[in-house]
């Protein structure tokens, strides 16, 4: 029984020093990304820092506190390859936000 | 399904075919309740992209300029406005719960009764604390006179993209401090410990729920670290 026990307990749980780490990452990125305000960093700087920070989060969130990084691949896939529509979709409407730009600049800016 | 014939199975990209190909159960050493909240949550990933990828085609096709956020969204300290000052707090505050949770699920699984439920405690706290910060968020701004058709800032969208984004993911939020309560009092019961059936589901109770509410909850987080970036930041 207790060897099952501590069986279940090696596979489940982990080690508090690693949820300590990724908490402190967070916070430490959270503070990065606060300072690309703080200094006004402009244009394509900005977003890529802003991205960077973003996207560094959101996997350590996934990976260690959802517990992804110790999930089976069936279920990680599942899950992230549904991600590439969304981008598709990102990708569609800031295309379509240039062309809606576009028409209105020429028809309600211009042409009034 | 035990570790040890969870060890047997193929590893790395091959398990990915060889797990859907077995019979019964795709998501080995998954439990059921896990998986469907994963789901749930792809789902819920679909709809904030929604509204966030609206959210961008909006700002990019007006004409108008948009309102600059560091400056709607500054706080005055001591006589001087610092940008987002706000939503920072708000951010730290939602990680911070973020990682009680975390501990909270390990706890759980540890059979540490107590320590997991004032995990789960703290983190409704912060969850509340946040709930309330956006509502002095709100009402400042619509003091200023926000409002989704108008606002005396910019462009028109803002003020109907901010309460529809930040009160979905607020709606969330409260959601989730309800579900942490009513947790918390299910863990400090024992409920866990002694496998009592639930009152909806009658189904036994186990520690997992305390992950699969996490699950939830880091979500919660991880929305926000979305909506940080691009409405606030960008």
């Amino acid at each position: 029984m207790t060897d099952n026990l501590n069986k279940e307990k090696q596979t489940t749980t982990h080690k508090i020093g690693i949820y300590l780490w990724i908490w402190a990452l967070l916070f430490v990125l959270s503070f990065c990304s606060y300072m690309v305000d703080w200094f006004q960093f402009q244009g394509l700087l900005r977003w890529t820092l802003i991205v960077t920070f973003m996207l560094l989060k959101a996997g350590l969130i996934m990976a260690f506190f959802m517990h992804l990084f110790w999930e089976r691949y069936a279920l990680v896939n599942v899950l992230l390859w549904p991600m590439t529509a969304i981008v598709c979709f990102v990708v569609l409407m800031a295309a379509e936000g240039k062309y809606t730009v576009f028409t209105r600049l020429v028809y309600f800016v211009l042409g009034s | 399904m035990d570790q040890t014939s969870l060890d047997k199975l193929p590893k790395g990209f091959k398990s990915i075919g060889s797990d859907f190909g077995t019979d019964q159960t795709a998501f080995k050493g998954v439990n059921w309740g896990k998986a469907m909240m994963w789901i749930f949550l792809l789902s819920d990933t679909f709809i904030f992209s929604c509204f966030l990828i609206s959210y961008m085609k909006g700002r990019a096709s007006t004409v108008v300029e948009w309102p600059n956020p560091s400056e709607v969204f500054a706080l005055n300290f001591m006589g001087v406005p610092v940008p987002l000052l706000l939503i920072a707090i708000m951010t730290f505050v939602l990680i911070t719960s973020s990682g009680t949770m975390a501990l909270a699920v390990k706890y759980g699984y540890e059979r540490n009764k107590k320590m997991c439920g004032w995990f789960i405690l703290f983190t409704a706290l912060g969850g509340l604390t946040f709930v309330g910060m956006q509502a002095f968020e709100w009402s400042k701004l619509i003091h200023e006179g926000v409002r989704p058709w108008e606002n005396p800032f910019g462009a028109h969208q803002f003020g109907s993209f901010f309460f529809m984004i930040t009160g979905f993911h607020g709606t969330h939020v409260s959601i989730g401090v309800i579900f942490l309560c009513i947790f918390a009092r299910k863990v400090f019961r024992g409920d866990f410990d002694t496998g009592k059936r639930g009152y909806f589901t009658t189904m036994k109770s186990d520690y997992v729920s305390i992950e699969i509410l996490g699950l939830y909850w880091h979500f919660v987080d991880l929305v926000w670290v979305f909506i940080f970036a691009f409405f606030y930041l960008w």
